[in-house]
């Protein structure tokens, strides 16, 4: 909730920021337009909003993470690390109340700690110390060295001067002293708005986990094993999908017998989320390369069948017979025109087909898979490596892109005509 | 014989619905080598229907159109097809959609560059041969889509509103153009068109046609378009004959439209 507030803040005072301290500098055609709400053509965007958007969301990271690389006052308050301490009133059997001190240290989890030491002090209470990682809890035995223990009815009755019984908790500076029904004392240090690595690691820490693996490889296989096998995948499934897809689209485009014969399947087919066939396809085919390729396939056979559909379907009659007045026959006529006329339509649902591709690998790896970007981040978050789930998402979403904007590339350089008809 | 003859040519649409359309009845024509004929008529008088049957894109339901000679079964290259809105391919350079025809036929570069060069700079194409197509103007398209007809040497053009959608100052370029590829080339060409003027000017011959069903109305000889090769149209639209045409014409026109209304709001 404060991070959501945080980033709204930030959303909206950079907004003001750039447009008034940042005076427009631009003069084209759109500056001159008068009415540019409602006008999509007038709406760019904006490259400064995009960069302090990045920027705010390694900032937030980096912020809430306790991150090096934000410098340390814009860290959000980190967890209590140090010695801590409180007092506690205890009574036993016939004796008057007695005070002591637990100090307590309380460490960053994965370091090596030693426990304080403290004097015993006065009383028949002794003073105790005890030892708590940040982000943990721990049970305080704060009897077990009194000189009366709970066979003597040794009970806790106050923290810090403060009345507390079976359930109740008390808080102090340091963090939370509670007491369970059985009556011991737990300390739960005071947490701060920082994220724990394991929830969030930060993003040097990702940075590195990358570096290491990268260098070092996971499970038995190099990173790039890892996310080339994925991409193979995706590339052998859309692949064959194309192949048999694109025919089969341009067959029911142009031959009635065939679009009755196959309109009943590809229209039950491609609303079934390929997803959905992971369970059948690993029953079938088992959860090495054959089942995913089968899989990938299935997922781009549809969509390339329907944009090649599309692609023949779109082809203005005009143009058919324009060619056919030219001399044209029936196979230049598939060659020279239908073919060029659907490439726009195809080229959209290779997009498309390669993105749904991409996402399944990924999804297919996380079912089974003994390698490949989405066995990476699945057993990763089994061991709660959170580091490594975070970058192999990153990674995956950077490939995703990556996919799309070499589709688009390709697009431009073979389709040029497109949209501009 | 040469040219093309339609012989008593009916067109009958059957609805879904059970009811027909009789978008053609008893349609005969003689066209002769070299003849402009210029089709006009109110909307739903089969000129298109026609066109489409001379071009051998439908199958009449009876009579016959015989080019040279031979009964038309199906489109060739022999009669080529002007459209409203160019049809060129997007994907291939202004050149490339010229000597489409000459290419399908299997002709080498060797065979057809030279006359493709001459034909696009007749059109006034010369510098715009490596273009693509969207990046021509719409009157520019509609000279891609004649200098094309044109290389493919057909016997008979057919010209479906060739120029019904650009500007009127490029229509009136557009039309000593045509006017002008006639004259050089002695093609045999239909021309339909919407605009009276139009049909007035460029037809040599011009069809009035009727509808429901559709049928030839009138037929008129026009001395106009053999005045206007190499003129400036609008000296010819200044001929008194023609301002008389033009309004007998379009009188004619307009009681066809009014009895279409008037049958129409009966029925309704």
């Amino acid at each position: 909730m404060i991070v959501f507030l945080i980033y709204v803040a930030i959303f909206v005072a950079s907004y003001f920021l750039v447009k008034f301290v940042v005076q427009k500098t631009t003069n084209d055609f759109t500056s001159l337009k008068t009415v540019t709400f409602g006008d999509e053509s007038a709406v760019k965007p904006d490259r400064m909003a995009s960069v302090i958007s990045i920027a705010t969301i390694f900032l937030l990271w980096g912020a809430f993470t306790g991150s090096n690389l934000v410098p340390s006052f814009l860290h959000a308050p980190g967890p209590f690390m140090g010695d801590a301490s409180f007092t506690y009133t205890a009574t036993a059997d016939g004796q008057e109340p007695d005070d002591a001190t637990v100090l307590v240290r309380v460490f960053e989890v994965g370091t090596d700690v030693e426990t304080p030491e403290v004097e015993p002090g006065d009383g028949w209470a002794k003073n105790d110390a005890e030892t708590v990682g940040a982000w943990r809890s721990g049970l305080i035995r704060v009897d077990k060295n009194d000189e009366f223990g709970r066979k003597e009815g040794h009970t806790v009755t106050a923290v810090n001067g403060q009345a507390i019984a079976p359930g109740e908790s008390v808080e102090t500076e340091y963090g939370r002293v509670g007491m369970s029904p059985k009556g011991t004392l737990n300390f739960e240090p005071a947490k701060g708005w920082q994220m724990e690595p394991i929830w969030l690691p930060s993003p040097e820490a990702v940075a590195a986990r990358f570096v290491d693996i990268a260098q070092n490889g996971y499970r038995g296989s190099s990173l790039w094993a890892h996310l080339g096998i994925s991409l193979q995948r995706v590339i052998l499934g859309f692949f064959f999908g194309a192949l048999v897809g694109i025919p089969l689209g341009y067959a029911m485009g142009l031959s009635g017998w065939f679009r009755g014969w196959f309109d009943p399947i590809v229209e039950f087919m491609r609303p079934v989320p390929p997803l959905a066939l992971i369970p059948l396809v690993i029953i079938w085919a088992g959860i090495g390369e054959t089942g995913k390729v089968i899989l990938l396939f299935l997922a781009a056979l549809w969509i390339m069948a329907i944009a090649a559909r599309a692609g023949v379907s779109g082809v203005a009659i005009s143009k058919v017979h324009a060619a056919y007045s030219l001399g044209a026959s029936k196979a230049q006529i598939m060659r020279h025109v239908i073919v060029p006329n659907s490439l726009p339509e195809i080229f959209t649902g290779a997009r498309v087909a390669m993105g749904v591709c991409w996402g399944t690998v990924v999804a297919a790896e996380l079912v089974a898979a003994e390698q490949g970007a989405g066995m990476m981040i699945m057993v990763a978050s089994k061991f709660q490596l959170t580091d490594i789930v975070i970058m192999g998402i990153i990674l995956i979403g950077i490939i995703g892109f990556g996919i799309d904007i070499l589709m688009r590339l390709a697009e431009k350089a073979l389709v040029p005509w497109k949209g501009k008809i | 014989m040469s040219g093309l003859s339609i012989e008593n040519l009916s067109m009958r649409f059957d609805l879904p619905n059970g009811s027909s359309v009789q978008a053609l009845k008893d349609v005969s024509l003689q066209l002769a080598e070299g003849e402009l004929l210029s089709v006009l008529g109110p909307s739903g008088c089969g000129k298109t229907t026609l066109l489409n049957i001379a071009a051998g894109f439908l199958a009449p339901t009876g009579g016959a159109i015989r080019m040279n000679g031979h009964e038309v079964h199906g489109p060739d290259a022999e009669r080529g097809m002007v459209f409203q809105r160019g049809a060129l391919f997007e994907w291939m350079s202004v050149r490339e959609n010229v000597s489409f025809g000459p290419r399908m036929a299997g002709q080498r570069e060797s065979q057809y560059g030279e006359e493709v060069d001459h034909l696009l700079e007749i059109v006034g194409l010369q510098d715009f041969k490596e273009k693509a197509i969207y990046e021509l103007s719409g009157g520019m398209q509609q000279r891609v889509a004649l200098a094309r007809c044109l290389a493919n040497h057909p016997d008979v053009i057919l010209m479906d509103e060739p120029l019904g959608a650009l500007d009127a100052l490029t229509r009136e370029k557009m039309q000593s153009l045509v006017l002008k590829l006639w004259k050089e080339t002695g093609k045999t060409i239909i021309l339909i068109t919407h605009s009276v003027e139009e049909a007035l000017l460029l037809g040599e011959r011009l069809l009035v046609m009727a509808p429901r069903p559709g049928r030839i109305h009138r037929e008129y000889r026009l001395p106009f378009a053999d005045l206007g090769v190499g003129q400036d149209l609008r000296e010819v639209k200044k001929h008194p004959e023609f301002a008389e045409k033009r309004e007998e014409i379009l009188s004619m026109i307009w009681d066809m439209e009014e009895e279409i209304m008037g049958r129409t709001e009966e029925s309704a």
